[in-house]
């Protein structure tokens, strides 16, 4: 395998009985690059995703992950696989209980062996490094605003210093202003964490923001990737399909 | 005004019928506690956490049904009991049904109504925004973190307040024989201790070990079921509390036939 592939998928099928989502999907997933992945609502976009994760099995097919074979993976070893995933939700999933604070420190607390005098340096770096300021700090999510909590949000899923991130649809539902910031938010992660080699993996129905931000663009339809190009030539696909969705 | 009725007992019969098909998943769902339950880390803290909410969540209403339990009970029974003249009778015969019956089922039947239902809402409510996923793409159980302290908290938590439940109904039951119906004070515990057993005692805590045990994976698996969207999350709930008060019934039934054979 190449070395500067993260994620490299062969012949991916995946069936919900007999709805068959993924028919013989590939793809390889460039290292330290922003890689956007469109398709119309209900393509499998999201069981894409949790076929990276290890979250769902496939029907038929390979998957490699950091040239890893998820396959020979038992279910605790692909626990602990994931904690070279991040991941921001669509609407942040910040655990309602816990305040911003906690929320960061949660994977911290669980994962590393830091001291709680460690974790407090490194949640406050981590969440100054989003704009949260320090009055916020101890707010729970229902005191914060959507874009707050979605930069919480990533600074959580930063916390471990992943290898991926991951972004499901990162800015569905949101106003314009939010949306422009949480896609500075994810070019500039991409950009501050290259030279460690992150791999960004985004999910979206936005064109246009995916043109923006994205190195690469795949578009997939009927559970394939129909098409796969650098972002700049992108917008001149001849597939009928992704014009179509382009000029929607 | 009768079709409006009819409509309603469709809807209860559909929300029972409908999950009678996830007996299995139900099963599953209690296997996996097992499995999760002895594997580490075992989170006390969450647990200590779990068995302080479903204390605060019903001690309240413990209080309240276990007094007037006793109460209304000891009034009951004097008047039936002093025209055959054995009134001095009233106090086990109150403290053994309230050991045995009374104090485990209703303690089953509110806690079902209040730790069971919020339960689900919670669990449920984390499944909608995602949480549960996120639990998951950090590598954390989701049954593990949530479902395991629940149910071990509700195991433990439904006993101690069955014994509560108990306490509070037998005080209540002296204080309305003695104080207004005018037993004998020193009648009223010599019959008590000549009747009432620590088999009686422990039976009511061993069924509400069953009823603890049995509402608290009802309540969580109701909780990760739910669907999303704006009812996900009530229907969720309503379920909970509706199967766990019928199961906390029917498992009365068959807990007493078998334990009155081995006690
Ligand atoms: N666990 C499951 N069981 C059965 N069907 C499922 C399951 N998960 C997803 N599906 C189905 O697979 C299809 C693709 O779902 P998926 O969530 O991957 O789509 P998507 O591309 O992410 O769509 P959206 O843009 O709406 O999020 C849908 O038709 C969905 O109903
Ligand atoms: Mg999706």
């Amino acid at each position: 395998m190449q070395k500067d592939v993260t994620v490299s998928i062969r012949n991916l099928s995946k069936h919900f009985g007999k709805h068959v989502i993924l028919n013989g999907l590939n793809i390889d997933i460039e290292k330290n690059s922003i890689t956007t992945i469109l398709g119309f609502s209900g393509a499998g976009k999201s069981t894409l995703l949790k076929h990276i994760l290890g979250l769902l099995q496939p029907t038929s097919g390979e998957i490699h992950v950091l040239g890893n074979d998820l396959a020979d993976m038992n279910h605790f070893k692909l626990r602990q696989f994931r904690q070279n995933f991040g991941m921001l939700f669509q609407y942040a999933a910040l655990f309602d209980s816990m305040t911003a604070f906690e929320n960061t420190a949660f994977p911290l607390r669980e994962f590393s062996d830091y001291t709680e005098k460690e974790i407090s340096e490194r949640v406050s770096e981590l969440l100054l490094s989003v704009n949260i300021k320090e009055e916020s700090f101890f707010k729970i999510p229902s005191e914060l605003s959507g874009g707050m909590r979605k930069r919480v949000g990533l600074a959580r899923a930063l916390a471990l210093s992943p290898e991926i991130m991951l972004y499901d649809e990162p800015t569905t539902g949101l106003d314009p202003i939010t949306t422009r910031m949480v896609n500075d938010l994810i070019t500039d992660t991409s950009k501050k964490y290259r030279e460690r080699g992150l791999t960004s993996i985004i999910i979206s129905h936005d064109v246009k923001a995916t043109l923006e931000i994205s190195d690469y663009v795949a578009f997939l339809d009927r559970g394939r990737i129909i098409e796969y190009l650098p972002a700049l030539e992108f917008p001149k696909s001849d597939n009928p399909l992704v014009k179509a969705f382009i000029n929607l | 005004m009768i079709k409006f009725l009819e409509r309603q007992i469709e809807r209860l019969g559909a929300s029972v019928l409908v999950p009678i098909g996830s007996l299995g998943d139900v099963m599953i769902f209690t296997y996996q506690f097992f499995y999760w339950l002895v594997k580490r880390p075992f989170r006390s803290k969450l647990f200590i956490e779990q068995l302080l909410f479903v204390g605060n969540k019903s001690l309240f209403i413990i209080f309240l049904a276990g007094s007037f339990t006793g109460m209304v009970f000891s009034y009951q029974t004097y008047f039936g009991f002093k025209m055959i003249s054995v009134d001095s009778l009233v106090g086990p015969i109150v403290a053994i049904s309230l050991s045995k019956e009374l104090a485990p089922v209703l303690t089953g039947l509110i806690v079902a109504g209040r730790a069971g239902a919020a339960m689900a809402a919670q669990i449920g409510s984390m499944k909608v925004t995602e949480q549960i996923d996120a639990l998951e793409v950090m590598g954390i159980s989701s049954h593990q973190y949530l479902a395991v302290p629940r149910i071990v908290a509700g195991t433990i938590a439904v006993p101690m307040l069955t014994v509560i439940f108990n306490l509070i109904g037998n005080i209540g039951s002296w204080f309305v024989g003695t104080k207004a119906l005018m037993i004998d004070e020193v009648m009223y515990f010599s019959k008590l201790g000549e009747f009432m057993f620590v088999e009686d005692l422990l039976q009511g805590i061993i069924k509400a070990v069953f009823f603890g045990f049995i509402i608290s994976v009802v309540g969580c698996y109701f909780g990760f079921t739910v669907e999303k969207g704006a009812e996900g999350v009530g229907r969720g709930t309503n379920l909970a509390v509706v199967w766990g008060m019928i199961l906390v019934l029917i498992l009365d039934y068959f807990l007493t036939s078998f334990l009155i054979r081995i006690l």
